[in-house]
């Protein structure tokens, strides 16, 4: 325990939108000359105590201190005065000007609105030089790597005398030299006694370069704890919300379907993308549904996105039933008979102003081609199908998607596919943000799916999900495949060991 | 490649392909080589170059100014009926019509930053509503007759016994000038290409975005009126139809030399270069008598759609990386 003032105080922060309670009196403390984590699942609240802290949304509720005094950042612009900069994954510089100007521009030296250039260029290498950085200063930012990048947006935001510096997911893109890389600022920054949040997905990184870590969930503090007390599988356990259990004990919830050796469906061998995935090897057989689990950035939804051709793969072969498949775009994937629901319902599923019926013949009326439309009676008879079939609660076929229920615009999405009849069908995260009457009933759907013969790809970040509807489940922890677990094996705790990594020897 | 050399390449096509076509010229018709062509190429351009100045500037911030060339009309007519049927002084007819242009130009920014439309379609009105006024006032040209206009228009620079710089081309020069300060010198230049570069992150760094935008087309009016006049002293009259298809011409001038369409990414020196191919060509095919002046709007459109086309091909290298 250090002894150190708090440099950063959060006292019962509280911010609701219409309908949701974002953070619920909120409690944060950075102390000077720290590196701490903020860490936890998907809507835990971290990007909105974030906003809260660079002036983006004012909190409803509680009190923000700086160095002793109260503070309110009201923007971006503001939060900086204060002392509060902040670094994105993405990089909000300007790629077409010279590394310089970056690093100045908005403060140039010079009198009269003229810019001094060789004074700009004497500020910019002594920016970068505080970080121990050796840039050609008139390189085009553009030019550069990423991390390079990254590490000249640190430089511009400490040069506003900054006392604390939030990285928000710094390290998303980039490879392990460059982490280690940016690693080494954060520990010099630390040691001029700077303040540093730092969020991430990857364990790994909070353990090697974290003091402390706050864990919110659901948008409340789960609690702050110093990293070398708190285990990996702890860590995970407060993040997921979960009692931790030896894994060798628990209840086998899952009935095990009957799995003959059949052909795969799907066959993806040494699947990669840099920056998304390792090279990953997947089998998908008719009659099953394999679960995808991991963390929040552990790589699923970027599995799908591959598998699907939304993304290129930069190596990797895919088979589909035996064949080596040409990917390319998802419309090589559907002609192929593969599905994928989004997880972003939104924004890259649903039409919503269109009707259900709209949205449910769309994907089969693209693969059919625009020269050989449906005929009206013909998607009337498959709409009046898949509203009984899946209980889908919508006043008429008529009716514009997004006056439905989000269970119910999840179906409706769920329809469009099937009525493509697809040989395999991937689900990502399809019970987020419905309620649990509908969750049941899309549950139960994917059971009806596995005994119609498809392969069924589920991604959940919810373990007992998981547990609950796969016949088979494979672990993803920081973008490589780091576990199967089937039958008996097929338990929470194992899959929550697997997800937490790492060596026991932590705890 | 340097990353340095690759940035600065689109200038230096410009600037090769303006001394293949000056070399070729001279070396194919007799005394293309000389003093009086040179400067005869920026006094024929200089209303072209003037609102070229401005639509540089313009470009830099990502956006466009279809307004300049009904701007010129404008002035021109606006002037010259002022003076010649209403006797105002000249030097406040001209005041005015560059506050004219001006205004414009900033009411036009003004609406396209706060209501966030599209320059495209903004400017498109302004160009209309010039334009409009300019036939407003008169369908016919005006002849003038004002002696500080007629001193001002016969007055010239001489440079050799045989060539001379006409005060329009004295203008055009210290436009470019003042362009070049402008956009590569001060805060104001730096933040046009901040903005047209990535609007986004401009605003996160606290630049004055609205402050900038409107600026920037009010510059772009101020131009136009002053390639307005520019054009009336050359021509001796004022008409409302001058500046037809203009800021097209400009927008092709700059392209050519080397400025990214969309913003980001350009340099004043390209739009010297840029016009100084233009009336290379026009002059050519002049002395070549023989083939038909639309020859310059082809050669151009092929020039033009040449450099869209090395600037994608430059801007996915730089994007590989």
């Amino acid at each position: 325990m250090t002894s150190a003032p708090p440099l950063l105080t959060l006292r019962g922060i509280g911010k609701k939108f219409p309908g949701v309670t974002a953070l619920d009196g909120v409690d944060f403390t950075v102390r000077a000359g720290e590196i701490h984590a903020l860490l936890g699942e998907n809507g835990a609240g971290k990007s909105t105590l974030i906003k809260v802290l660079t002036g983006v949304y004012a909190a409803d509720a509680g009190t923000i201190h700086l160095a002793g005094q109260p503070v309110r950042p009201a923007s971006p612009k503001d939060a900086e005065r204060c002392g509060i900069s902040t670094v994105y994954q993405e990089v909000n510089l300007v790629a077409s000007l010279s590394v310089a100007e970056n690093l100045c521009l908005g403060r140039q030296p010079g009198r009269l609105g003229f810019v001094n250039w060789r004074a700009l260029r004497r500020h910019a290498r002594a920016a970068l030089a505080r970080l121990g950085l050796e840039l050609d200063v008139d390189a085009e930012l553009g030019s550069l790597s990423v991390a390079l990048q990254q590490m000249v947006a640190i430089a511009r935001a400490l040069d506003l005398s900054a006392k604390l510096l939030i990285l928000d997911e710094p390290t998303a893109s980039l490879d392990e030299k460059e982490v280690a890389d940016l690693f080494a600022i954060m520990r010099r920054l630390r040691g001029e006694g700077l303040g540093i949040v730092f969020v991430t997905h990857f364990l790994d990184q909070v353990y090697a370069v974290c003091d402390r870590i706050t864990v919110l969930r659901n948008g409340a503090l789960v609690g702050e704890f110093a990293t070398a007390d708190l285990p990996r599988l702890a860590l995970v356990g407060k993040m997921l919300g979960r009692e931790i259990t030896a894994p060798d004990h628990a209840p086998v919830t899952v009935a095990t379907g009957t799995n003959e050796p059949t052909a795969p469906v799907l066959t993806a061998r040494n699947l990669s993308r840099a920056g998304a995935l390792h090279p990953l090897d997947l089998d998908l057989h008719a009659g099953e549904v394999l679960g995808l689990a991991g963390l929040l950035g552990s790589g699923r939804t970027e599995t799908a996105r591959l598998l699907f051709g939304l993304d290129r793969r930069d190596t990797g072969e895919l088979r589909v039933k035996g064949r080596p498949a040409r990917i390319r775009a998802p419309r090589d994937a559907i002609a192929l008979g593969l599905a994928l629901c989004s997880e972003d319902r939104k924004t890259e599923g649903i039409l919503t102003n269109l009707s259900v019926r709209e949205n449910l013949i769309i994907a089969l009326q693209a693969r059919q081609g625009a020269t050989r439309p449906l005929r009206r009676a013909e998607q009337e008879k498959l709409c009046e199908h898949y509203i009984r079939t899946l209980r889908i609660k919508t006043p008429t076929a008529e009716t514009p998607v997004k006056n439905l229920s989000g269970g119910n615009q999840q179906k409706v999405l769920l329809a469009r596919w099937l009525a493509t009849r697809p040989a395999l069908i991937i689900l990502d995260e399809p019970t987020r943000g419905i309620d649990i009457g509908a969750k049941a009933e899309i549950e139960q759907l994917i059971a009806q799916l596995r005994a119609d013969g498809l392969a069924v790809l589920f991604i959940s970040s919810e373990l007992d999900e998981v547990v609950r509807n796969s016949t088979r489940a494979v672990v993803l922890r920081e973008r490589r495949r780091v576990g199967e677990f089937s039958g008996d094996a097929l338990t929470a705790p194992r899959l929550m060991h697997a997800m937490a990594g790492g060596h026991q020897a932590h705890g | 490649m340097s990353p340095a050399l690759q940035r600065r390449l689109p200038l230096l096509a410009t600037a090769a392909v303006l001394a293949a076509l000056y070399v070729t010229a001279c070396l194919s018709y007799d005394n293309f080589f000389s003093a009086r062509v040179a400067a005869n190429l920026f006094t024929d351009n200089a209303a072209l170059g003037i609102a070229a100045v401005g639509m540089t500037l313009v470009i830099f911030s990502g956006g466009i100014d279809l307004s300049v060339g009904a701007v010129v009309g404008f002035t021109s007519i606006f002037v010259a009926t002022i003076v010649e049927k209403h006797h105002v002084h000249p030097v406040l007819a001209a005041a005015a019509a560059l506050a004219v242009g001006t205004a414009l130009g900033a009411g036009m920014g003004a609406l396209i930053h706060f209501f966030r439309q599209p320059a495209f379609l903004i400017t498109l009105a302004g160009m209309f509503l010039m334009r409009g006024g300019a036939f407003w006032i008169s369908t016919q040209s005006a002849g003038l007759t004002n002696p500080l206009f007629n001193r001002l228009s016969l007055w010239e620079l001489p440079l050799t016994d045989r060539a001379a710089l006409k005060m329009s081309a004295l203008v055009l020069l210290a436009f470019l000038v003042l362009g070049g300060l402008l956009a590569h010198m001060t805060r104001f230049g730096r933040n046009l290409l901040a903005l047209g570069g990535n609007e986004q992150s401009a605003r996160l760094m606290g630049l004055p975005v609205g402050a900038t935008r409107v600026g920037v087309y009010a510059f772009s009016g101020f131009c136009a009126a002053f390639a307005g006049l520019a054009l009336m002293l050359n021509s001796g009259s004022g008409n409302s139809r001058d500046g037809v298809a203009l800021e097209l011409d400009a927008i092709a001038v700059v392209v050519i030399g080397g400025t990214l369409l969309s913003g980001g990414r350009g340099h004043m020196l390209g739009t010297l270069l840029g016009l100084l191919i233009f009336g290379v060509i026009q002059s050519a095919i002049r002395f070549d008598g023989s083939l038909d002046p639309a020859w310059t709007r082809i050669i151009i459109g092929a020039l033009l759609l040449g450099f869209i086309l090395l600037q994608r091909l430059l801007l996915r290298r730089l994007e590989q990386r």
